[in-house]
């Protein structure tokens, strides 16, 4: 049975750390707003990537001038993993569902005997994913010092992507994200990048209108100038659902965080109040009992 | 009065502008283009330069782009932009910057197709320093 001040203690410092979570919650509840802006003012800019390299992949069509980023190497062999986690922990288990989803599709490429490169951005993913593929790392990449993800990051992530891939170090590449549902759902997705599936044409006007475009300077050229741009696109949105599922994770754990310190606070408050009674009521006997004697 | 289009300016970060307009003059990668109305479809690629763009009353606004490409219809031009930035917030120290950072990629190319693309990048970027900031 602990003492009365060690009850008294363990009150107060439940009750401290019932401070920093709140504190916490409310800063991840900030921050998830700001990422949630971010993330819907950088959708219009890939929407309409999106239409326009439907329309000149449509017009480029499969023949032997499209990019080798998009038609692949034609190679199955080497797989690269570019895995996208947050630089901190305390949210729940976000980091852990993206790096499992990563680790299986590892696993699984591994037992089909293919070779896998894993490429990590975020340092839990990193700590995650090395204790079981630390052979298989060969980059990672941190944006601990960045405070708000400007597309330079995602770009520099991307260019690196490119350079690999123009080095012939693999043959297929592989985004592994977090989408943001809503504030408590987190859905870890993967996205094939290299090569890039030709999105499909959106609908039979933009068909038509792609047939009279006029291209400065040739359709081949704005499609090899495009599809790396894409690629740094789609990396810069799947970090920026990323902050914003960081956030709502860390708020709903920093959430159930407070309400368990709660809860904690009320059970140790009985029992340390029951105890206060019992040893008034033992002095008070004690008293009696010495009075009863004389 | 000409005719107005919709011209929408957007960078990866949000969306700049989008109104309707009666002029916008784009720096493509083969020489500057002024769009108007009715324009014929056009795609290109943009070098890094200023955009100016003239709204239905007449009223001329200004922005510095740094590559990206344009996509024009004769119903309106949307302008993706690599990085766009209205040109009076734009200032030399950033500019700067960017150029250090292209001399430093220009240094580490590693072919010579990729070098030389760099090398008319940072040609494009020190030629807007003269531009954009008053000497």
């Amino acid at each position: 049975m602990p003492s009365l001040k060690d009850l008294k203690n363990r009150i107060a410092s439940v009750k401290a750390t019932q401070k920093i979570t709140k504190a916490m919650k409310m800063v991840a509840a900030a921050k998830l707003r700001r990422a949630q802006e971010a993330a819907e003012a950088a959708r219009p800019y890939s929407q309409r990537m999106g239409a326009v390299l439907a329309n000149i992949a449509q017009a480029v069509g499969a023949d032997d001038s499209a990019p080798r980023l998009m038609t692949g190497t034609g190679n199955d062999k080497v797989h690269l993993l570019v895995v996208c986690t947050a630089e901190r922990g305390l949210c729940g288990g976000f980091n852990s569902q993206i790096s499992r989803l990563a680790r299986d599709h590892a696993r699984k490429l591994l037992a089909e005997g293919k070779t896998v490169k894993i490429l990590t951005v975020g340092k839990k993913g990193f700590d995650s994913l090395r204790r079981e593929f630390a052979s298989l790392i060969i980059e990672r990449m941190d944006l601990r010092d960045v405070k708000r993800i400007g597309f330079e990051n995602a770009d520099a992530i991307g260019r690196r992507v490119i350079a690999l891939f123009n080095q012939g170090e693999f043959d297929v590449c592989t985004l592994f994200y977090s989408e943001f549902k809503s504030v408590i759902s987190q859905v870890p997705t993967a996205l094939q990048l290299i090569p890039a599936a030709a999105p499909a044409a959106t609908t039979a006007s933009s068909g038509a209108a792609a047939a009279v475009y006029e291209y400065e300077p040739d359709a081949a050229a704005i499609l090899s100038d495009l599809i790396p741009r894409n690629i740094s696109v789609q990396i810069f949105r799947a970090l920026l659902e990323n902050v914003a599922g960081e956030m709502g994770a860390k708020m709903s754990a920093m959430d159930n965080a407070t309400r368990n310190a709660g809860e904690m606070i009320n059970k140790l408050t009985l029992s340390y109040n029951r105890q206060r009674q019992a040893q008034i009521t033992k002095e008070l006997i004690e008293i009696i009992s010495g009075a009863e004697a004389l | 009065m000409a005719d107005n289009f919709n011209f929408e300016l957007v960078s990866p970060e949000r969306l700049l502008l989008s109104e309707k307009v009666s002029e916008v003059v784009i720096p493509a990668t083969e020489g500057e283009m002024t769009v108007l109305a009715n324009h014929a479809p056009t795609m290109t690629t943009i070098k890094p330069g200023v955009v100016s763009v003239k709204d239905a009353a007449g009223k001329v606004s200004r922005y510095v782009v740094f590559g990206g490409f344009a996509d024009i219809l004769p119903t309106g031009c949307t302008l993706l932009a690599e990085s766009a930035i209205p040109l009076n917030e734009m200032n030399k120290a950033a500019l700067d910057a960017r150029i250090e950072a292209a001399r430093a990629d220009v240094a580490n190319a590693s072919n010579d197709e990729h070098k030389s693309k760099l090398e008319q990048f940072l040609n494009e970027l020190t030629q807007l320093n003269g531009i954009v900031v008053p000497a």
